[in-house]
């Protein structure tokens, strides 16, 4: 049918002078980094509560550094991109879920209050913990635990273990007689109230936040991004679960650092298996991944997060050195990868073909109407592109 | 009138949907709308030079361009019996065509044609940057227009990349989102809007939508059974990807010769994909953190 407009169906599609249809985002290299920290916060606040109650104090302790760092860092980001940065607070004028920043720029905000409690305790001195008042700490009966002739007494499941800093029960209630030189400040004591539920508040808020970015970058015209709306989320739920778990291998002590290696070696698998099935959806449109800036990060984030994981999981239980590598290598390469999806969307953005390409076989395919008609509407509304003689 | 009492909106005060119908077969590339647009809307300057792509200098819709005119030279070859290859009407008959219907993109006979076409904002029925809009600064008026409201607009951007026309763009030096408010002000004032009334060939319309579409339809009617087989109205009914528009277009070409995507979509329509995505990525998550940090060694 399409003989009729004297145009080949496979042909290369037509365009305005190679113009852009549509326009590339105007986000700035913050939003890159945004995405790359809201993942490492929020998977890293998760590490930190659930290694607090396993009893891991050593891990949780140094994943919620990650999860301030999300925290204080991902506004600052964001505000600076803002055309107006002083109208920040104007994100949080109304809620709308068809607007993923409005929900991101909210579930931001809730993460941002509970991290910053959950995490400020926890680092603190005179740190309440969670459950520790009662003196047990959480063990899952069914796996784990040390295994016999384990080298750090403590950690064996049940145990009960002692509080680095006990909590007198005295000093709680000392504030009526006045307060005496060593007890907690009043700002402490409502910080370690506040953070009980901000420990788990945290923990649950950093899941959407590490992954609502796929649906922020999806909810555009872009088409490498559009087109990409299933795998994005899970792309970068494995890059934040890779990061939080690369960045507390870095510094925590290799004995203590099980779980974080276990966490990041998940979403490096993860990250490199997502990849090939975004690709495999994207079909065509994988292009841009394969072309300029786009694919050298990408190729960079394969690279990179390959050995990294490749020495976590074979050296960093012994040797710190090599934990630290090998989690530095993890890290930069889940940078990379945002990087490399952030680059795709604007190559995308700025090649007509792949804005014209997938809606033009889209029409002629009978997929869709598409946008014109070429009949009268009283006549009959035959479709698309059917000749009208 | 009373002094307690109240101005509100009743039924009476409700506006009928307006908009363009932009008929670019009258279209004669004069740019007298991009030029009331920018005087009338107070719009910067955006100068860019030469750019070789025939008359248009001006390139795009952006912050400071609510009206752009696109230029297209098409070179149709002509058989030996002087009838065009390619489905263009014989040569003997343009000027025919030419007179019955007021026709002002052809050169008479030489096989040459010009497109040229008045894009500006569409205001769409399901309009992607009100929806991604994360402050409410792109709102819709009482004439179901879609307008920014710039003392709201936090220059977030979102909505740049999100419009599947690339209409919006970021002011430089002043970081806010800008685009044609179908002249809101004189919408108000019961006026039409700048660039309709300086169109010199009624090339832009502007109306009661429903009326409009009507008139299109006849003009379509009228332009396809006169022979100009690539004639098709784009934009114009409420079953493609953004439900219609209020800005549409009578085209003699594919609308992506224009610079206009064959098949806009308004995303919105996937955002219970893209947050379904967004769970299953959460709870994958939750159990990859889950799995890590209590099951399995502590060393």
């Amino acid at each position: 049918m399409s003989a009729a407009n004297g145009r080949a169906p496979a042909s290369e599609p037509r365009s305005y002078h190679g113009q852009p249809v549509i326009k590339e985002p105007i986000w700035k290299p913050e939003i890159p980094w945004y995405l790359f920290l809201g993942g490492l916060g929020g998977a890293s606040a998760g590490l930190a509560w659930l290694s607090e109650l396993r009893g891991n104090d050593v891990l949780a302790r140094r994943a919620w550094t990650g999860a301030l760092i999300g925290t204080g860092l991902s506004p600052a980001l964001l505000i600076s991109d803002l055309g107006r940065p002083e109208r920040f607070l104007y994100m949080l004028r109304m809620f709308k879920v068809t607007s993923p920043m409005s929900v991101g720029s909210w579930v931001l905000f809730v993460f941002g209050g509970a991290s910053s409690a959950a995490g400020l305790d926890a680092l603190l001195p005179g740190s309440a913990g969670p459950r520790r008042s009662r003196g047990r700490v959480l063990t899952t009966g069914f796996a784990g635990g040390a295994p016999p002739g384990a080298r750090t007494p403590g950690l064996r499941p049940g145990h009960v273990r002692r509080h680095r800093h006990p909590p007198d029960r005295r000093r709680r209630f000392s504030g009526l007689l006045g307060r005496r030189s060593d007890s907690p400040s009043r700002g402490r004591r409502l910080l370690r109230l506040a953070a009980r539920p901000a420990r788990p508040a945290a923990a649950l808020a950093g899941l959407p936040l590490a992954t609502y970015t796929g649906a922020l970058l999806a909810q555009t015209a872009v088409p490498v991004w559009h087109e990409a709306r299933r795998e994005l989320p899970a792309l970068f739920a494995a890059g934040a679960a890779a990061s939080a778990g690369a960045y507390a291998t870095v510094l925590t002590p290799v004995e203590h650092a099980a779980a974080a290696r276990r966490l990041a070696l998940v979403g490096c698998a993860a990250e490199l298996a997502v990849i090939p099935l975004m690709e495999h959806r994207l079909g065509e449109l994988a292009e841009p991944y394969h072309q300029e800036a786009a694919a050298a990060y990408a190729q960079l984030a394969r690279g990179l997060t390959v050995a990294g994981s490749l020495l976590l999981a074979t050296r960093a239980g012994r040797s710190q050195p090599a934990a630290v590598a090998g989690g530095a290598m993890v890290l930069a390469g889940a940078a990379c990868e945002r990087w490399s999806v952030f680059k795709a969307g604007f190559q995308s953005a700025r090649d007509p073909r792949y804005t014209v390409g997938p809606q033009r076989r889209r029409v002629d395919g009978g997929l869709t109407r598409g946008g014109s008609r070429r009949v009268v509407a009283a006549v009959g509304r035959a479709v698309g592109r059917s000749g009208s003689a | 009138m009373s002094a307690l009492e109240v101005r509100t909106y009743g039924p009476d005060e409700a506006k009928p949907r307006v908009g363009f119908f932009t008929d670019t077969s009258l279209c004669i590339g004069c740019k007298a709308c991009e030029v009331a647009c920018k005087e009338w809307n107070r719009v910067p300057e955006s100068p860019v030079g030469f750019t070789g792509n025939s008359y248009d200098n001006s390139i795009d819709l952006g912050a400071n361009r609510w009206r752009h005119v696109a230029f297209v030279e098409q070179r149709k070859e002509l058989g030996a019996d002087g009838v065009a290859a390619n489905g263009l009407v014989e040569a003997a008959s343009i000027e025919a065509l030419v007179a019955d219907t007021g026709l002002q993109t052809y050169q008479d006979g030489d096989g040459l044609r010009w497109l040229m076409a008045s894009d500006v904002c569409k205001h769409c029925t399901h309009a992607a940057c009100l929806e991604v809009c994360p402050t409410g600064a792109l709102f819709r008026t009482e004439f179901d227009t879609v307008v920014v409201q710039q003392d709201i607009c936090n220059g977030c951007g979102y909505c740049i990349p999100a419009c599947p026309f690339g209409v919006l763009d970021q002011r430089e030096g002043d970081g806010r989102a800008w685009k044609c408010t179908l002249c809101y002000d004189r919408l108000k004032d019961d006026k039409e809007p700048a660039c309709a009334q300086a169109c010199p060939t009624d090339s832009i319309q502007f109306g009661e939508l429903s009326e409009l579409r009507e008139r299109a339809d006849r003009r379509l009617e009228q332009l396809a059974s006169a022979g100009l087989e690539g004639a098709q109205l784009y934009l114009a009914d409420s079953s493609d990807g953004i439900g219609g528009a209020g800005a549409f277009f009578l085209l003699l070409d594919d609308p992506e010769v224009y610079g206009l995507p064959p098949d806009p979509v308004d995303t919105t329509r996937d955002v219970g994909e893209s947050w379904a995505a967004v769970g299953a990525a959460a709870l994958g998550l939750a159990a990859a953190l889950v799995g890590s940090v209590l099951f399995g060694r502590r060393r």
